[in-house]
């Protein structure tokens, strides 16, 4: 059942989104896809990454993934549970978080991101959960990673809403706001969809990098709404290997939830 | 210690909730009292406002009912499933009805703070080049006083009633929690009145002998609720894991309207109150969501001093 040979496109994104968090030392994870990617890294490539939960939890250690963030198992056997005021104020706008991991709805060229509505604000065609903890995690936290599907609506030249800041128009005019106003944050770094993985330029803008196997270029250029970067020196990500299968599969994901 | 405050929920919302009131049922998923939720629909409130962070499947099911015409929330859905499908049919499309005013979970946090502690507002440094203070003209930008630079504030927030399940209670509404902590403290300083759902109703002594974990004292609660499985399909930590399969479960009755009514109609509006849900939810139900193994806490020793 852990063939390498044989791996869905989400099982390629998520194990490709787990390899980016080598190295670093604090997470806040985000609802969905972030939430199984950063405890595969946690299992695999990131054994000590510390998980901070929007609910409250800083040091969590999941013995299961749990459906919803909020659940009994982040805080059984966790470092520190406290309100969210504490994890708020003091974890996150404090500066203590490397990385804020985060899905989207929308995403422009720039990192800036669209949770809240499709259309209309006021009447919306599709009315999406909204910021949740986004819009300060995407501010406070030192660098942002995404992880989303690529498609015509979500890779789009304009998003509808601007729930949580990414590099704004371009790098320098968010640079500068964000040194004028004391920001630790600073802003978008990784992209990884079910196609490749992107980083960013500087002038903010994203630049593929990697191409998953069996992805191509065409296939990056139908699922997105502006003309792509791409980097002279594009590689192909490394496939799932079998132990990241076999995590995914058996320990994380039984239910198919997410990788299928 | 006073007289005792222990009241049937029955009777704890016929007292403390009234038609018009902002209402917050608070709880992080963890500790949502549903129970309440579900008597605040028997009881026909109307023209409630309700505030939470997750308005999760309890404020679908409360506004599926007809009790409320606004709310206030930071994020909107079923976590791990989907949309909240009864709220989305009154909030999508040209004959949206329910009012929705929307902020960041720090924002509500933050007002929630700003109630509790008597403040005009709250700054935080969320809400910069966002579109959020666009639709929401009560997030405001203030420069600091100190000139370095500008922060957003948000107004307090008051409810008149916050609802708040907890582990246990003594009879004077000394409630103590463990596990996740979200924002009822906040909520329940910042309210007019406090109603606590408990799992257990506990001697002052079992309160007394651990301090640090009482979050709300009796001095500021209402009415002591007794309820064992009143958080159901919440969680309680330690007693009872989260319900996901009814949290999957409602995403196809919330799509339908009639399947929405025949549900409130048969788990609700059909029941008495807490212990016919109990009763009819079943024990095998029940018995699957008991912690796979017990996991105490080491015991501190706070030490007498005389």
């Amino acid at each position: 059942m852990t063939d390498p040979a044989a791996f869905t496109k989400s099982e390629m994104m998520i194990a490709a989104a787990a390899r980016e968090l080598a190295g670093q030392r604090v997470c806040f994870v985000g609802v969905g896809l972030p939430n199984i990617a950063v405890n595969l890294a946690k299992r695999t490539v990131a054994p000590d990454l510390e998980l901070v939960y929007e609910a409250g939890v800083f040091g969590a250690r999941p013995a299961r993934l749990p459906l919803s963030i909020g659940d009994p198992t982040i805080v059984s056997g966790a470092t520190a549970a406290m309100s969210m005021f504490e994890l708020f104020a003091f974890y996150l706008q404090g500066g203590l978080v490397d990385v804020g991991f985060l899905g989207a709805a929308q995403i422009d060229r720039f990192g800036n991101i669209n949770t809240t509505v499709i259309g209309d604000y006021a009447n919306p065609s599709t009315r999406l959960p909204g910021s949740g903890g986004a819009c300060e995690i995407a501010i406070n936290a030192r660098q942002i990673f995404v992880i989303m599907r690529q498609s015509k609506r979500s890779f789009v030249g304009k998003i509808d809403f601007r729930t949580s800041p990414g590099n704004l128009g371009g790098a320098a005019n968010a640079e500068r706001i964000r040194r004028e106003q004391g920001w630790l944050g600073r802003g978008p770094s990784v992209v990884v969809t079910d196609l490749g993985i992107y980083h960013f330029d500087d002038d903010g803008e994203m630049r593929l990098d990697s191409l998953h196997p069996g992805a191509t270029l065409e296939a990056v250029r139908d699922t997105i709404g502006w003309e792509p970067r791409i980097s002279p020196d594009l590689a192909v990500t490394p496939a799932p290997t079998g132990p990241e299968l076999e995590l995914m599969r058996v320990e994380l994901d039984p239910g198919g939830t997410y990788i299928r | 210690m006073g007289t005792s405050k222990v009241a049937s929920m029955h009777d704890a919302v016929a007292a403390l909730v009234r038609d018009g009131d902002t209402v917050a049922i608070e709880g992080f998923t963890h500790l949502i009292s549903f129970s309440a939720g579900h008597e605040i629909i028997r009881q026909g409130r109307h023209d409630l406002t309700l505030a939470r962070l997750t308005p999760d499947v309890i404020y679908d099911q409360m506004v599926a009912a007809g009790v409320a015409r606004k709310i206030i929330f930071s994020w909107l859905g079923n976590p791990g499933v989907g949309g909240l499908n009864a709220i989305r049919r009154v909030t999508e499309g040209p004959s949206a009805s329910l009012e929705l005013e929307e902020y960041s979970h720090f924002g509500m946090v933050a007002r929630y703070t700003a109630g509790a502690a008597n403040l005009p507002f709250f700054p935080i440094r969320s809400y910069f080049e966002t579109d959020l203070p666009v639709v929401n003209p009560l997030i405001r930008p203030i420069e600091s006083p100190y000139g370095d630079g500008t922060v957003y504030a948000v107004p307090p927030l008051k409810p008149d009633v916050t609802i708040v399940h907890a582990q246990r209670a003594d009879a004077n509404g000394d409630t103590q929690a463990w596990g996740l902590l979200g924002c009822q403290k906040e909520a329940a300083f910042a309210a007019e009145r406090v109603i606590v759902v408990v799992e257990e109703l506990v001697e002052e002594a079992v309160i007394r002998a651990d301090p640090n974990r009482t979050i709300i004292p009796g001095l500021i609660v209402d009415a002591v609720v007794v309820e064992p499985w009143g958080a159901h399909p919440s969680y309680v930590q330690g007693a009872y894991d989260r319900d996901n399969r009814f949290y999957i479960d409602w995403d196809p009755i919330s799509r339908d309207p009639a399947a929405t009514d025949a549900w409130l109609a048969e788990w609700v509006h059909g029941l008495g109150g807490r212990a016919d849900y109990v009763e009819k939810l079943g024990a095998e139900r029940l018995a699957g969501l008991r912690p796979s193994a017990p996991a105490p806490s080491g015991s501190v020793d706070y030490g007498e001093y005389r």
